[in-house]
């Protein structure tokens, strides 16, 4: 039987190292694992609870701890706590997920140009950047949502914005890194395009610390979401959201904890996750930072 | 002299920034839908009323007239009045300014006064039952939200335990449990930091020089390790102190503590647009004269930084 001879670390090419650095981390492929459980039940929640029970309020059960018939309890107002919880944990993810991508494309863009084409433009977008860098994120966020108003996507768009800048800046300086490197010099000498320079070469070699950034991003922000939740500003009750959740049972969780504890947990399980994959990728694509 | 002309040109520096923010934010509020001489005046009032007093608060005029007058009345310390409540906006967060700041300080002094010495005890104790210890309860603190730690420990220390008081303010005890609340993250963020910078440092040739010519572990510690260690913790500092402000309205939540927590969140409920953007320049201003106050810090614990750059 013909079996296929492992190659030799040293014929790897970098990406498959830091593919191979990534899947020799235990806490990172740990991360991946919570995440993918996380995600896959939150998304297949229709399989397992409907979603009326998420709003169906039977007041004949209201707080009862969990049992069989109610796996996580039931709130004040007897609406079952593990479909509010499963759902609310779409709200938390997808809008977690819809966040970064928004974050990561407006931000590629702006430090993109900003990078690449120097100059006035350069100045300008960064002194842009500088200010809403100077204002702390959550507050930033608060003042879009005073213009917007309270929603699920309204909250999208208020941590988007106030996470565009952090990303602008690391594609900008790895833009900086990367415009005097030799072989984009080289690229350009034999005809290559701004366009294929940039799909060929410069994002390839610049997404690392990219990635990184909105791996480790993702953790603070799925915190935010859930704060502003809290807070009352953002996903309004009855949607469930996990910070909402803990929101709205709060007067009750001191004789019924599992109110509280069950709808934090998958928070922290969740930024827990994302953190562990996000410094796995930080390790795997610059191994000299580890210690 | 040469730090005083780095912090004057550092302090100038800060209005561009201003202008900025405060530019960046007049135009993202501007969005703010509903008819504020309307939302003021109720429903009863006349078209003609509503008019007379939108031009008399000058929202007839164009985005960029609005914003010059109002940074012509910044300048004149008028920060205007909040329009659903009517009170002046600066004594209002005068009032309200030192809770916060008493608090962010108590926790960023707690997650340094803690933090530090934890994490050079678990770098230089690497591999430890301590430095494991450490190691998770960083990865604990960094994922917990706030909101939720502190009305967990509310319930524990306060209503069940009855060790604390639950909220509001009066005694130094009612800021023991805000202040750690509010300095957890930054906690795990101090511990990590100083022991990978750590960490770092003990590996240098310096350091092994110092161990060649015969100075004790102590005097590497102290003398050699330390001081290189903690310029990026410093750093930090002032990041973290930045963070602690936006923070501080999730703690004052849960507390009742009077800040300006309070006063922003009810302002972002109500659409009260001069007392967000009023608020949010105030914190700005303040997080940028920290992190000059720490960039200065940084100068004194490393004598390598030279102002004239």
């Amino acid at each position: 039987m013909l079996r296929k001879k492992k190659k030799p670390l040293s014929e790897y090419s970098s990406w498959e190292l830091v593919g191979y650095r990534f899947r020799k981390n235990k806490l990172a492929m740990l991360g991946v694992f919570m995440f993918m459980f996380i995600l896959l039940v939150t998304l297949f929640a229709p399989l397992f609870v409907p979603y009326e029970k998420v709003i169906e309020q039977n007041v004949v059960d209201k707080l009862q701890g969990p049992s069989s018939k109610y796996i996580f309890g039931t709130d004040e107002l007897g609406r079952d706590l593990f479909a509010r919880v499963l759902y609310g944990g779409r709200v938390s993810l997808l809008c977690g997920l819809a966040i970064i991508g928004i974050a990561f494309v407006f931000g590629a863009i702006i430090g993109g140009i900003a990078g690449f084409v120097g100059g006035k433009v350069d100045t300008i977008l960064m002194r842009i950047v500088d200010a809403l860098m100077a204002v702390p994120s959550a507050l930033l966020a608060m003042a879009i949502i005073t213009a917007l108003g309270n929603g699920v996507w309204k909250l999208v768009i208020a941590l988007s914005i106030a996470q565009v800048s952090r990303f602008a800046r690391t594609v900008r300086s790895s833009v900086l890194t990367l415009r005097n490197m030799e072989y984009i010099e080289a690229a350009k000498c034999y005809g290559s395009s701004s366009f294929r320079t940039i799909i060929k070469h410069i994002l390839p070699n610049g997404i690392g610390p990219i990635v990184v950034a909105a791996t480790l991003t993702l953790g603070a922000v799925i915190l935010s979401i859930s704060s502003m939740g809290y807070l009352g500003l953002g996903v309004a009750s009855p949607t469930p959201e996990w910070g909402t959740i803990i929101s709205e049972n709060k007067v009750n969780i001191r004789y019924y904890p599992y109110l509280g504890i069950i709808p934090g947990l998958c928070i922290m399980l969740t930024v827990m996750a994302v953190n562990f994959i996000g410094d796995g990728l930080r390790d795997a694509f610059d191994p000299k930072s580890k210690n | 002299m040469n730090w005083l002309k780095y912090a004057l040109k550092r302090l100038l520096m800060l209005i561009p920034v201003i202008i900025a923010v405060t530019f960046v934010l007049f135009v993202i509020l501007s969005f703010a839908p509903g008819d504020v001489a309307r939302i003021i005046l109720g429903d009863d009032a006349t078209q003609e009323q509503v008019a007379a007093l939108r031009h008399e608060m000058g929202l007839d005029q164009p985005l960029l007239v609005r914003y010059v007058n109002y940074m012509i009345d910044v300048l004149h310390f008028d920060f205007g009045t909040s329009w659903i409540s009517g009170y002046d906006i600066l004594p209002e967060f005068a009032r309200r300014l030192p809770y916060t700041l008493l608090v962010t300080t108590l926790s960023v002094l707690f997650a340094v006064g803690v933090g530090i010495p934890l994490g050079i005890a678990s770098a230089i104790k690497q591999h430890s039952l301590l430095d494991y210890g450490s190691t998770f309860l960083v990865m604990l603190l960094a994922s917990m939200p706030a909101f939720w730690l502190g009305t967990l420990c509310q319930i524990l220390f306060c209503l069940t335990l009855r060790w604390l008081p639950v909220s509001g303010v009066g005694s130094w005890q009612h800021y023991i449990l805000p202040s750690i609340i509010l300095g957890a993250s930054t906690l795990a963020t101090m511990i990590r930091m100083s022991r990978t910078s750590m960490l770092d440092v003990i590996k240098m040739d310096y350091i092994r020089t110092a161990r060649a010519k015969g100075a004790s572990e102590q005097k590497i510690l102290y003398h050699h390790a330390m001081r290189n260690s903690l310029i990026p913790v410093v750093t930090q500092i002032g990041i973290s102190f930045a963070g602690g402000i936006g923070g501080a309205v999730v703690t004052e939540n849960i507390f009742a503590i009077p800040g300006i927590g309070a006063m922003l969140i009810n302002a972002v409920k109500g659409r009260d647009v001069p007392v967000v953007m009023g608020t949010i320049i105030f914190v700005t201003i303040i997080v940028g004269v920290i992190n000059l106050i720490v960039d200065l810090i940084c100068a004194v614990v490393d004598p390598r930084i030279d102002f004239a750059a």
